[in-house]
């Protein structure tokens, strides 16, 4: 990065550290943040997605649509998610890698689970065992944040489920009594008035996810954490650049990053409640119509 | 070796009692069932002992936030910021470095006329280390549903305790405390159960688990790794959650009506687990 790095032994205390801190395996770390922020920022709208769904599944009219939307809400509050994040990437790569074999090898004639192995045809393997290091990092990638997406989705079907109640009864029933049909009413009258009582339960939510990224690196993906430790290690007078054990200053830095991500986003989401309360039939939205008067 | 054999080995092997090695091949179910439960142990530990202990720091923590003395609110601010504002998993890690980081030989204490020195070593346990951790992240967690509850206690109920001549702590111990409960309590009873599920990330944070006594999902971890297999050992430890959370519900439920027995039985609040508030 600077000219005067050249030789890292003979620097002064705070070059060294301006050299240190721009290496190339700190600048991974500096990226490696990004990772967290597009983690965030595709798994936030597809758990919505998922739990739209799944919310929908629950009021759905027909019975087995409805029990599967039900057990799908009801999961998280039973189950820890760790434990969804341990599974669901595992078990999503196994039934992948089976459907392959199927399509792919309909001769094979052996069985699939050998013992303690878990054997495909190599056609049927994910990702190819010849495709490059950044399709491995990518898949890995993709199976998190599927993941991340059904947990947090049933999550969030729980929050908009009990949102689509909390839409005042009488809205539906003028509805009704306008005409209109089942879906006319739902996508008209209750959707667009769901959202801000889903708010305070989806800024909550929203929380959560930005406090469960650290996860990622229990499903192998090379994220802040992972790097905190790799570079916070001891490392000896072997290295370029010798330092004592500084895993906790990392750890206390990641430690401000999340405060200052749930913080700022604390006050963008009582902003954005503020906008939605406005003309709406609520506590808050009638406080502002008398402040206004 | 029988399913009864099973269990005398491996009932009790997460706090170290039994069979020293744990089963290396063929696998059964009842393996899997009984050590996975066995690791249960350390989860309703963890949970409970936090539980207790940061029910009263909480209590403490919600009546420094609502207090006037700004010297008292603001450190029970900053508290429940720092906790609730990170993530337990890196909360984890600092701690374990932290005590990592204390002088292993203990920390000399000199009292003038006497030297103790305070052994930090077990800081570094799991059963110790974790523990507190848990214990000031539920902490805060708590003191912001207690704060909430406290500043929703109806006006008239603190008004008419001092009509009545109550000295503040007679108003404290009688009035504001046990409707701040009542207030707090379906909220609360979310908490637990999230925090019974925030157990499990004990032994894949930092604190190494000892002689491999873990808790459930170490152990369901430790089947899917050898067998290559999650659909066995994941269902059984979600399985066994499920029950440990009826059994929260159960319990705080028990709590609640006993909290609302003066009221009428119609107007008396259900317990309902209110999503909107998880964590």
């Amino acid at each position: 990065m600077f000219e005067f790095c050249s030789d890292p032994s003979a620097l002064e205390d705070l070059q060294w550290m301006a050299c240190y801190l721009t290496t190339g395996k700190q600048i991974a770390f500096y990226w490696s943040f990004g990772t967290v922020l597009l983690l965030l920022a595709v798994t936030a709208p597809a758990a919505l997605a998922f739990g739209f769904l799944g919310a929908m599944a629950s009021r759905a009219r027909i019975a087995p649509v409805r029990w599967l939307g039900l057990a799908y809400t009801s999961m998280v509050r039973g189950i820890p998610d760790i434990i969804f994040f341990l599974f669901v990437p595992i078990a999503l790569d196994q039934g992948f890698e089976w459907l392959r074999h199927k399509v792919k090898c309909p001769d094979w004639d052996q069985p699939i689970r050998q013992g303690s192995d878990f054997v495909v045809c190599s056609a049927a393997k994910l990702p190819q065992s010849s495709a490059p290091q950044w399709v491995h990092e990518s898949y890995g990638f993709a199976l998190a944040v599927l993941a991340f997406a059904i947990v947090f989705g049933a999550f969030a079907a729980n929050v908009l489920a009990g949102a689509m109640k909390a839409v005042p009864r009488a809205q539906m029933e003028t509805a009704e009594a306008y005409g209109m049909s089942h879906s006319q009413a739902f996508w008209r009258i209750m959707v667009p008035q769901m959202w801000v009582y889903a708010l305070p339960g989806l800024s909550n939510l929203w929380q959560i996810l930005v406090k469960a990224t650290p996860l990622l690196f229990l499903l192998g993906v090379e994220d802040i954490v992972y790097w905190a430790r790799e570079l916070g290690g001891s490392k000896t007078s072997t290295f370029a650049y010798p330092h004592p054990d500084w895993r906790l200053w990392y750890f206390l830095g990641l430690l401000v990053f999340y405060l200052a991500l749930t913080s700022v986003s604390e006050r963008v989401f009582a902003r954005l409640s503020a906008r939605l309360s406005h003309g709406q039939a609520t506590a808050a939205g009638e406080k502002m119509r008398k402040a206004a008067a | 070796m029988s399913c009864m054999e099973t269990i005398e080995a491996y009932g009790l092997r997460s706090i170290g009692l039994g069979e020293r090695l744990l089963p290396r091949s063929d696998f059964t179910l009842c393996d899997q069932f009984v050590l996975i439960g066995s690791g249960l142990v350390w989860n309703v530990y963890f949970g409970l002992m936090a539980l207790f202990f940061g029910f009263w720091f909480a209590t403490a923590l919600a009546m420094g936030k609502s207090s006037d003395s700004l010297l008292l609110r603001k450190p029970a601010e900053w508290f429940i910021f720092v906790f609730r504002g990170s993530p337990l998993f890196i909360q984890f890690f600092i701690a374990y470095q932290a005590f990592v980081l204390l002088p292993r030989n203990g920390i000399e204490i000199n009292l003038g006329f006497v030297e103790l020195t305070a052994q930090t070593r077990w800081l570094t346990k799991a059963w110790a280390g974790a523990l507190i951790v848990l214990f000031l992240n539920t902490s805060a967690y708590s003191a912001e549903i207690f704060f909430g509850a406290l500043r929703s206690i109806p006006k008239g109920d603190l008004e008419a305790a001092e009509a009545y001549g109550m000295t503040p702590w007679q108003k404290f111990r009688r009035v504001t405390f046990p409707t701040m409960l009542r207030l707090g309590w379906p909220a609360y009873t979310n908490e637990a159960i999230f925090l019974f599920h925030a157990t499990t990330l004990v032994f894949f944070s930092g604190f190494p688990a000892w002689q491999q006594q873990g808790d459930a999902l170490y152990y369901a971890n430790y089947f899917a790794d050898k067998t290559f297999n999650p659909f066995v050992p994941y269902p059984i430890v979600a399985g066994y959650f499920v029950i440990l959370t009826l059994c929260v519900i159960t319990g705080f439920g028990l709590v609640n009506r006993r909290l609302n027995r003066h009221l009428a039985p119609a107007s008396r609040p259900r317990l309902r687990i209110r999503p909107q508030l998880v964590r």
